[in-house]
C-alpha cells in the first residue's frame, strides 16, 4: 500500500501538466478509494497513472478530423428515430411543450417566436420558500386581459353594444378591481359609452353606431386587453421543485421578467434561443443552444456525445449572431462551383458559373473528389513542401 | 430594485477584454489573424456592459470601444473542464 502523501504527491506530479484537471480530480478521488480497497504498489501506480495520460491523449480529436460531419451524422442518426410529432406535458402545470424533431428542426431553424414559449423562473430567498410569496411574484408576471376575467362575454347586436359579465373570484385571484378595468376600457380609442354595475359586476360598453363587422372586430380588441403583468405571458404558474418554489410561465418575455422584483433572474430560462441571443448575448445563445438540444436528446431517450451538440452550437453561433442552419448547410450557398453542380441543377450551376468567369480553387471535399484528388480531411490535410536541390544550392 | 446585470446570469461565461500584448500571444500561439477568430458583435448585450464597466473605470469622459479587440471566453461547462474561447469584435 502507498502512502496518501505519496500518491497525492505522485498525482500531482505525473497528471498536472497532462491531462484536464476535471480528468486529473476524477482520478485523484478513485485512487483514493481503490487505494483504501486493494493497496497497490508503487509500480502499479505508476503504470496506472501512464495509462490515464495515454488513454487522455487518445480521447483527442486528431488534426484533419471531419468533427463537422461526424457531429452532423451523430446528430442526424437519433433524428431519424424521434417521435414526429410529441406534445409533453410538463408535470402538474400542464404546460405543453414542442419536443422531438419538430423542436431540433425549430432550434436550427432559429425560429424568433417558438411554437411553445415557457420559461422557468426563480424566485429570490425571499420568495422561493413559501408558495404565498411565490404567487404574489406569478402575479405580477401573468398578463391578464379582459377576457381572463370575464365569466361570459355577449354581443348585443340590436343596441349595437358588448356586454362583459365579470368573475369576481378571478379578478381577485389576479388583485384586479372593477374601476381598474374601467379605466383601462375608457382609454380604448373607440368606445363611445361604458355603463357598468358594482354590485352585479358586469360592464356593457359600446362603440356607437357602428356596422356588425366592426362591432365584433371591437370585442375581440376589448377582450384582448392587457390589463396587468408582462406581455407575452399568458400563463404563470407555481411549483415547487426540491425546496423551491419557482415560477412557470406559458409564453416568455426574458426582457421584462428580469426586471421583475422577487425573480432571481440569474437562474431564469426561457426555451425561446432568439430572445437569449438579445438579452444576453451570443455566448449565453450558445449555451442555450446546447441546453435544449441536448434537453430534446434526453427527454426521447436517445445518447449523444455532448461535444458533437457544441461543435452544432459553435457553427451557429462563430459569426457573432445565430446562423440557421439551412438546406445548403450554415453558410447558405458553397464557395465551389463544383460542390454546387453535384448537389442540384448541374448544368445550370455550370453554365451560370462559366458564364461569370468563375474560379474553384479546389478547397472543399465534393471538388477534390471530383477532380480525383486527395480531399483536405484526415491525412489528406498534410501537405509535403521539399526544397529542391537546386534552390539549396543557390 | 438594483439593475439587472445580465453578466451574472448563469447562461453568461465569463467575457475579458485581452490587453494588446495578450492578444499578440494568443495570434501567435495559435499562428491565425485576428480575422480568423469566431466573431462577437459589437452591440452585444455582454460586450454594450463591459464597454460601460471599462467607461466608468477610465478616468476621462466618453464611450469606450471595443472595437477591433478580442474577448476571451471562459466556458466552464465544457466536459473537458474549462474552455478557453476566442472572439474578435466587429461592429
Amino acid at each position: 500500500m502507498v502512502s496518501e502523501d505519496y500518491l497525492r504527491e505522485r498525482i500531482d506530479a505525473v497528471l498536472t501538466e497532462k491531462v484536464s484537471h476535471v480528468v486529473k480530480a476524477e482520478a485523484e478521488q478513485k485512487l483514493f478509494a481503490y487505494n483504501e480497497e486493494h493497496p497497490f504498489s508503487e509500480d502499479e501506480l505508476q503504470a496506472i497513472l501512464d495509462d490515464i495520460c495515454v488513454e487522455y491523449r487518445n480521447a483527442w480529436v486528431d488534426p484533419g478530423e471531419p468533427v463537422g460531419t461526424v457531429a452532423a451524422q451523430s446528430l442526424g442518426e437519433p433524428g431519424t428515430q424521434m417521435t414526429l410529432n410529441t406534445f409533453h406535458y410538463a408535470g402538474v402545470a400542464e404546460i405543453n411543450v414542442t419536443l422531438g424533431l419538430p423542436r431540433i428542426i425549430e432550434i436550427v431553424d432559429v425560429r424568433k417566436d417558438p411554437s411553445t414559449p415557457v420559461m422557468e423562473i426563480a424566485l429570490d430567498k425571499e420568495h422561493s420558500a413559501a408558495r404565498d410569496t411565490a404567487i404574489e411574484v406569478a402575479r405580477r408576471i401573468e398578463g391578464t386581459t379582459v377576457e381572463n376575467v370575464a365569466r361570459q362575454t355577449a354581443l348585443d347586436v340590436i343596441n349595437t353594444e358588448f356586454h362583459i359579465d365579470l368573475d369576481s373570484e378571478r379578478m381577485e385571484d389576479a388583485g384586479i378591481t372593477l374601476d381598474t378595468i374601467i379605466k383601462k376600457l375608457k382609454k380604448l380609442k373607440q368606445v363611445e359609452k361604458i355603463r357598468y354595475d358594482t354590485e352585479e359586476n358586469t360592464i356593457i360598453i359600446s362603440p356607437g353606431n357602428v356596422t356588425l363587422v366592426k362591432l365584433r372586430r371591437f370585442s375581440q380588441k376589448v377582450k384582448a386587453l392587457p390589463l396587468k403583468g408582462l406581455k407575452g405571458i399568458e400563463r404563470a404558474m407555481v411549483k415547487k421543485e426540491g425546496d423551491e418554489y419557482y415560477v412557470y410561465t406559458e409564453g416568455s418575455n426574458l426582457s421584462e421578467v428580469l426586471k421583475v422584483p422577487g425573480v432571481d433572474f440569474t437562474r431564469t430560462k426561457t426555451n425561446n434561443i432568439y430572445e437569449i441571443f438579445e438579452v444576453l448575448g451570443i455566448e449565453a445563445a450558445r449555451n442555450a443552444i446546447i441546453a435544449e438540444i441536448q434537453n430534446v436528446l434526453d427527454e426521447q431517450g436517445l445518447e449523444v456525445d455532448r461535444r458533437h451538440i457544441m461543435v452544432l452550437a459553435d457553427a451557429m453561433c462563430l459569426e457573432g449572431e445565430i446562423q440557421q442552419i439551412g438546406r445548403h448547410g450554415i453558410t447558405g450557398e458553397k464557395a465551389s462551383v463544383l460542390a454546387r453542380a453535384s448537389f442540384e441543377v448541374t448544368t445550370g450551376h455550370l453554365l451560370e458559373a462559366a458564364r461569370e468567369g468563375e474560379r474553384d480553387m479546389l478547397n472543399g471535399v465534393t471538388e477534390n473528389v471530383i477532380v480525383g484528388q486527395p480531399i483536405p480531411l484526415g491525412t489528406g490535410i498534410v501537405d509535403l513542401i521539399m526544397k529542391s536541390s537546386d534552390t539549396e544550392e543557390e | 430594485m438594483s439593475k439587472v446585470n445580465i453578466v451574472e446570469h448563469e447562461l453568461v461565461p465569463q467575457h475579458i477584454v485581452l490587453s494588446p500584448e495578450e492578444e499578440e500571444v494568443v495570434l501567435k500561439k495559435y499562428n491565425i489573424d485576428r480575422n480568423n477568430l469566431p466573431l462577437i458583435k459589437s452591440t452585444d448585450p455582454i460586450i454594450q456592459e463591459l464597454e460601460e464597466q471599462l467607461a466608468e473605470q477610465s478616468e476621462d469622459e466618453g464611450k469606450v470601444s471595443l472595437k477591433g479587440r478580442i474577448i476571451k471566453i471562459i466556458r466552464n461547462n465544457s466536459p473537458a473542464g474549462e474552455g478557453v474561447y476566442y472572439r474578435y469584435v466587429i461592429e
